[in-house]
């Protein structure tokens, strides 16, 4: 069995039409990247998978958590805050809790919501914190990081929750250049540990990289998808080729 | 004009009685006020209709009608419908009524100054709404409250001298009784000031701490 499984995703905005009835299945361990230019509805299917936004219908299905988006999430809370726990989310701007040191981040899931032991959080917390790379700044604030370590805090947050899914909201579009790498890397890392991951991103290169598939997305449907060398190298359809080689010719 | 330092020691007494119940009043009026004010912010915030209505209509009469006014309803109004309180709660309603109006707008605001994306993150991680605002919301939208709560504060430690129109014994209220027994205007007077005074200092020396205490995850320039 799949471990994400959508079907029928729609999402409209009033008149607007975002997501165009999504069907997408993504196996354990499997690393998609999601493509397309801005207003595709990419971000939108990202957040629609962790509930942050409101499906106008269809059905998503998270391990053996499903949510049906024919009915109001507020009817469905638990199931829905059973559907974020095992999926992790990593914003764009980060969203780190300013008031609350990064080891703080990191373990308020795990202590206010799994009720763990908060020795035995702080401990695991601590560890995700070596691994992403930032073990020494386990006591700063957020504020005294840069957009680099912020992001990869948010990473050990999300990680923190031990979650079936981690979904990058793309992660490295808020930060300078030079601090683009370091994000990318931990990321990397994880996808070597066989974590199943959904990634929208405009770093192409690090898309056919990583990712073991890639889907490309326009118009609030899915146009193509495939193996990210395949699809890079001989998209079969003209709007992928045309997204591409304006992308690629940046 | 004269100054009689002999009267002050004489009466301290008394007055510092009448600050006592002066501080019982602002501290009272503030911790009720702000427990309303934060259920009328919440009101109007939320997605029901009747609530923001309510909400709304409270804060609109509370901050379009006098003080002085509302402590009379309460204390003398209420009285001819049968329901007589004593001078003190009567005070102590009113002010915590009246904080709770203005506290509610400050409240809302700081709540929605804190950016969408925290309790998206909150969500994120699996956190019920409730556990969202006490964990993440309100402690930030703390720190952006503060000052002008502070000066809601400050402000009622000095509107709490109105309770001597409806016979509450407070600092005002026995300046008021020295004087009419001694003459002595300028002295008493003086000194029931110096002690508002002092006490608004005390506060401001509070919140200037509290606001260090609120702002320390915030890098320092």
């Amino acid at each position: 069995m799949s471990m994400i499984e959508i079907r029928g995703l729609r999402k409209e905005f009033g008149e607007l039409s975002i997501l165009r009835g999504i069907d997408l299945k993504v196996a354990k361990g499997e690393v998609l990247a999601v493509i397309g230019p801005s207003g595709s509805g990419k971000t939108t299917l990202l957040r629609c998978l962790n509930c942050l936004e409101a499906p106008s219908g269809g059905q998503i299905r998270v391990g053996n958590i499903e949510v049906n988006g024919d009915i109001l999430l507020a009817r469905q809370k638990v199931k829905v805050r059973q559907l974020r726990q095992h999926v992790g989310f990593v914003f764009q701007n980060f969203n780190l809790f300013p008031h609350r040191t990064a080891i703080e981040n990191v373990i308020e899931g795990p202590v206010v919501v799994k009720k763990e032991p908060k020795a035995q959080a702080r401990a695991r917390g601590l560890e995700l914190l070596a691994k992403v790379g930032l073990a020494d700044k386990a006591d700063s604030y957020p504020s005294r990081l840069s957009g680099g370590q912020q992001q990869r805090v948010a990473i050990a947050r999300a990680l923190a929750m031990q979650p079936s899914v981690v979904l990058f909201d793309e992660p490295t579009s808020a930060l300078d250049p030079e601090l683009v790498g370091e994000v990318l890397s931990t990321i990397r890392a994880l996808a070597d540990e066989n974590s199943t991951m959904i990634i929208v991103t405009h770093e192409m290169a690090f898309a056919r990289d990583v990712a073991d598939r890639v889907l490309f997305m326009d118009g609030g449907q899915i146009i193509e998808q495939g193996p990210a060398a395949e699809l890079f190298s001989a998209p079969q359809e003209d709007r992928t080729r045309r997204f591409l080689s304006k992308i690629l010719a940046r | 004009m004269n100054f009689h330092l002999d009267l002050i020691i004489e009466s301290a007494p008394f007055l510092l009685k009448g600050a006592g119940y002066t501080i019982e009043l602002s501290v009272g009026g503030m911790v009720f006020g702000l427990i309303l004010g934060l259920a009328v912010a919440l009101m109007r915030l939320s997605h029901i209709p009747v609530l923001r209505g309510l909400a709304r209509a409270y804060v609109s009469f509370i901050r379009g009608t006098p003080l002085l006014v509302q402590l009379f309803i309460i204390y003398y109004g209420l009285a001819e419908v049968g329901l007589m309180l004593d001078p003190v709660p009567s005070a102590l309603i009113g002010f915590s009524l009246n904080v709770g109006g203005y506290t509610a707008e400050i409240l809302r605001a700081a709540i929605s100054s804190v950016e969408r994306g925290q309790s998206e993150a909150a969500a994120s991680i699996g956190m019920t709404s409730f556990q969202a605002m006490v964990r993440v919301i309100l402690p930030q939208a703390a720190r952006v409250a503060l000052p002008p709560l502070s000066n809601t504060f400050i402000s009622l430690v000095k509107d709490t001298s109105l309770a001597a129109t409806i016979q509450v014994p407070e600092l005002f209220r026995e300046a008021q009784l020295i004087t009419a027994r001694t003459f002595q205007i300028f002295t008493m007077y003086l000194s029931a000031a110096a002690i508002y005074w002092l006490l608004s200092v005390g506060m401001a020396w509070a919140q200037q701490r509290l606001e260090r205490q609120a702002s320390r995850h915030v890098r320092e320039h």
